[in-house]
């Protein structure tokens, strides 16, 4: 490659974890640094969204995205972004499905701005206030971006040319995205960089027959080592999260907590695994399936931890942008 | 792909549907969707014009999908696939709309059932797009049949296929066949003797050559699918070698241990060596092991040093057998609700107070008392009561009706008063004399003299010695207390203890009450879930004995209709394994009803047989990495037609 590659990374709605991961790459990111060079980088380097602005449009080869889109300048700088990149990458689980952000749609925007800025234990001078997208002072109009009914995914306004989901994306396979961008040899449109198997695959634990006689939360059992999680009785979104990870959570007795997302085969990710750890739970008596049911804590939160905003039904009420 | 030209067709079932629905509506509707190259609607889509109508615009429209709206595909789905076939389209390029049962016969308002309709019929198109051509495949029929359970039900169908010259075994679990009917002293209406009228079939299918009986012997194993079942048979050991064995019978006069005899119903008492009783088939003694001194403390040996053909084997062992079979014929039986559930009947604390198989066991000339109707204290009672509906038609105990056991208590009560000469009193709550000849037989019970009092026998006490039957007269509108010295409980018809186990080995479902499931309540009464697999007599539900016959030979007709085919259709519409995708958890494994999913230990993917796979999407609906799928009903096919649902 003559040029160096052109990149820009961007964070939404997100923790900051899938910046973190970047620089996770250790020495690597010195080798990136070889044969990239890097455009826009909130996190870590001094650009404004006008040198951005400035840019023609594919000018950038690459834009890593990161974050669920929440509020409206996301949205722009998103659009922005697309306009200006010849291939925009979902980075990470929140960008890709809506991730934990997106657990914000099981509330109204009303339940949310009242915790915030009313209810909530640590909240000072509960008097009411809220934010205002205008205000005019005497200095001029100041403004605020747009807070949205609901959190989404970047594919829900842009077009996404690749998705890199995990929570964050393990270094491994940030590289390994990286090389394959460099080599020029481009999967299909729209591919996950990632497996299409899932973290059983990778998990090297026993599995036999699922038939879980009680649901506990890890805290509450030591784990056998060797055996399946979800026999054990915890719940395990393993066997319907797509792998990639390596199986790390599970090899550190802790259960998947299905930040890969579905497979391609997958339409909804909660909905399934919903149904598979239902079918470990069966019993002939109804109320004893429904008593081991009853055990597991926030199916919507466990299920939906990552994938809400990429839902069929997306959050607790389905409600259509102005 | 080619272009998708899509035909719609909207019937009007006669008035059935037009009355409804705005039929030339839809199908205007149907018109300007997309990817439909015709839309029409027609009279009787199902009549030959009708199907006319769909080959001629096969030809002249190039249509290469259809979707007909009728009734539901349960009715004419594979009345259309053919059509389809015939004009040399594949059969599953077809999608019915169920615009009859599901919008004209249920919906309020022709506007309202017209909009349905017009929904029902976009999804459908929808769906119908995704289609892809499936092909149904054949598998070769072995000949031979299993029946299990050697009853009156299972005897009728083993003789049936073994006349048409086709290999049967019976495989019964008690010493000698016979099951319940062998029990009985009397038949209803004709008051023929059971065992008379019993015996000579279980004769004629001992001496059948076309019919092995495999008795004191379970099934332990199913494996494989209908036409090529691969069956594992326990053959417990009888301790008693079958070639040398005459039946002279002098090993259980001499053996010095007694028991119980179940089939007496613990009235009388049998050794530990025995035949059952004394018409058995194969009448060859078993010893109980459990009960036998010899096996118990090692030391006795009576039966074998008197057998004068040294039969008896102490060393003799479980054998396991594996045999191959094409169907099945299921007809374990049924068993009697256990009267001390419900302790208000004085089962088990008074003494007279008996069941109706145990009166049975009392009133017949091989029973404990040689036919002599006795209390427990020997004397012949002066009154009786029969409880008809103990534990049946009872939400605490059965819901059903046990649908037999009014005629056979108007039998007991017959043979009490015959054999008693007393006074014979039958507590109903109403009087169910449903077959042939019944409702005669009532009648002249009847005028035999015995004292109808309609009123559920609710509780049995007793006071000073005395028992009491207490009931409300629903005549008289008052409660009673009719004293008797001797009860006869007709109780419940229940599912044997292990109908689950015997329902998990065959892959056969339950109904809610137990018994094992037929295909379809009205249709199918005699199939079952898993193809090949049939269900005949008592264990499908309560049944008498003419019933539980026409049973057996109806399964009999099922067996041989597969048999006569030669091979047997495996339907595409079965589930199947993208092992790229498949991560191997095994959350598939155990919740197959039929056993169709195995798993690959080299590949680490689970595993379909498709011949034993019925598309029931249990495994699909759980595979979380989208790994499973079953044909013919994909999530791109389902959800369009949702999509379609919910938008219009």
């Amino acid at each position: 490659m003559s040029e160096k590659l052109k990149l820009a990374f961007y964070w939404a709605a997100s923790c900051g974890g899938c910046d973190v991961a970047v620089l996770d790459t250790d020495e690597k990111l010195l080798e990136i640094a070889k044969i990239a060079d890097i455009y826009f980088w909130p996190v870590a380097m001094d650009f404004k969204y006008k040198d951005i602005k400035a840019l023609d449009k594919d000018f950038l080869d690459v834009c890593f995205f990161n974050g669920a889109v929440r509020n409206s300048e996301q949205e722009e700088i998103a659009r922005l972004l697309r306009e200006k990149s010849k291939l925009m990458i979902a980075f990470g689980s929140c960008a890709c499905f809506g991730g934990i952000p997106a657990l914000a749609n099981l509330y109204d925007p009303e339940e949310i701005l009242s915790w915030v800025y009313s209810g909530s234990f640590s909240t000072v001078g509960k008097n009411g206030t809220r934010p205002l997208t205008r205000v005019s002072v005497p200095e001029g109009e100041l403004t605020l971006p747009e807070f949205y009914t609901a959190v989404y995914t970047l594919k829900d306004f842009v077009e996404v040319d690749y998705f890199l989901p995990g929570c964050p994306p393990p270094p491994e396979l940030i590289l390994g995205a990286v090389e394959t961008l460099v080599s020029g040899v481009l999967p299909p449109r729209g591919s996950v960089l990632a497996p299409d198997k899932t973290v059983c695959d990778q998990c090297p634990r026993e599995k036999q027959d699922k038939k879980v006689a009680a649901f506990r939360r890890p805290h509450e059992v030591i784990p056998d080592p060797d055996r399946c999680l979800l026999e054990q009785g915890i719940v395990c979104c393993g066997p319907g999260t797509r792998a990639g990870c390596g199986a790390r959570c599970v090899q550190a007795n802790m259960p998947c907590r299905g930040c890969f997302g579905p497979t391609d085969g997958v339409v909804d990710h909660g909905a399934k695994l919903a149904a598979v750890i239902a079918t470990t739970a069966t019993s002939k008596d109804e109320n004893e399936a429904a008593e081991r049911i009853g055990q597991i804590v926030d199916p919507a939160g466990t299920f939906y931890r990552f994938g809400l905003a990429a839902s069929l039904l997306r959050g607790k009420s389905l409600k259509e942008e102005n | 792909m080619p272009d998708v030209r899509i035909g719609v067709y909207v019937c009007h079932c006669g008035s059935n549907i037009a009355d409804k629905v705005d039929c030339a509506g839809v199908a205007e509707f149907a018109g300007g969707l997309p990817k439909v190259t015709i839309a029409r609607d027609y009279q009787y889509m199902c009549a030959d014009p009708g199907q006319d109508l769909i080959r001629k615009d096969i030809k002249d429209h190039k249509l290469n999908r259809v979707v007909v709206a009728s009734c539901s595909p349960r009715m004419h789905e594979p009345t259309f696939r053919k059509t389809l076939e015939s004009a040399g389209l594949n059969a599953y390029f077809f999608e019915m709309a169920n615009i009859r049962e599901h919008v004209s016969w249920v919906t309020e308002g022709r506007e309202q059932a017209t909009e349905k309709a017009k929904a029902l019929v976009a999804a459908a198109v929808a769906r119908v797009f995704y289609h892809e051509p499936l092909y149904e495949r054949f598998a070769d029929m072995n000949k031979r049949t299993l029946v299990v359970g050697g009853g009156i039900a299972g005897i009728e169908a083993a003789l049936k296929i073994a006349a048409s010259g086709n290999q049967v075994v019976i495989v019964e679990k008690e010493p000698s066949i016979g099951g319940n009917m062998a029990k009985l002293d009397k038949t209803f209406p004709t008051l023929d003797c059971s065992a008379c009228i019993l015996t000579p079939k279980m004769v004629a299918a001992a001496q059948d050559e076309n019919i092995t009986l495999y008795t004191y012997a379970e099934v332990e194993k199913v494996e494989g699918y209908v036409g090529n079942f691969q069956v594992t048979i326990r053959k417990k050991a009888r301790s008693v070698d079958m070639d040398k064995c005459t039946g002279c019978g002098i090993c259980y006069n001499k053996c010095p241990a007694k028991v119980p005899n179940e089939f007496d119903e613990g009235l009388g008492m049998r050794k530990a060596i025995y035949v059952p009783f004394p018409q058995a088939v194969p009448n060859k003694p078993v010893i109980d092991r459990q009960n036998c001194t010899y096996f118990q403390k090692g030391k006795c040996g009576v039966c074998s040093k008197v057998c004068p053909t040294g039969a008896v084997d102490y060393a003799q062992e479980d054998q396991l057998v594996t045999e191959d079979f094409g169907a099945i014929i299921v007809s374990t039986g049924f068993e009697t609700l256990d009267p001390t559930l419900g302790p208000q009947w004085g089962y088990g604390r008074y003494d007279n107070v008996i069941t109706a198989l145990q009166f049975e066991r009392l009133v017949n000339a091989s029973g404990p008392t040689q036919g002599k109707v006795v209390l427990k204290d020997g004397t012949v009672p002066k009154r009786v009561a029969v409880l008809h509906c103990v534990g049946s038609r009872d939400l605490n105990f059965r819901e059903y009706c046990s649908r037999f056991c009014c005629m056979s208590s108007l039998k007991l009560a017959h043979l009490a008063k015959e054999k008693t000469g007393g006074e014979v009193y039958s507590f109903y709550i109403d009087m169910r004399a449903f077959g042939k000849g019944y409702e005669e037989f009532y009648n002249r019970v009847m005028e035999e003299g015995i004292h109808f009092i309609r009123g559920k026998g609710t509780e049995v006490i007793q006071r000073a010695g005395e028992l009491f039957v207490r009931t409300e007269d629903t005549l008289l509108g008052k409660y009673r207390e009719v004293p008797v010295d001797l009860v006869v409980l007709n109780v419940a018809t229940v599912p044997r203890a292990d109908a689950e186990k015997v329902a998990q080995t065959f892959g056969i479902q339950r109904s809610p009450d137990g018994f094992f499931l037929e295909a379809h309540v009205k249709l199918e009464p005699l199939k079952t879930a898993t193809d090949g697999v049939f269900i005949a007599g008592g264990c499908q539900g309560p049944k008498d004995i003419p019933d539980s016959v026409s049973q057996g030979a109806g399964a009999a007709a099922e067996a041989l209709s597969l048999i006569e085919a030669g091979k047997v259709k495996i339907s595409p519409v079965v589930a199947s394994v993208d092992e790229a995708r498949c991560g191997g958890c095994k959350a598939c494994l155990a919740l197959c009803p039929y056993g169709a999913v195995d798993f690959d230990d080299e590949k680490k993917v689970a595993v379909v047989n498709e011949a034993v796979c019925k598309g029931c999407g249990t495994c699909a609906a759980s595979c979380a990495s989208g790994a499973m799928g079953v044909r013919h009903f994909t999530d791109e096919q389902i959800l369009a037609q949702i999509g379609e649902v919910l938008a219009v």
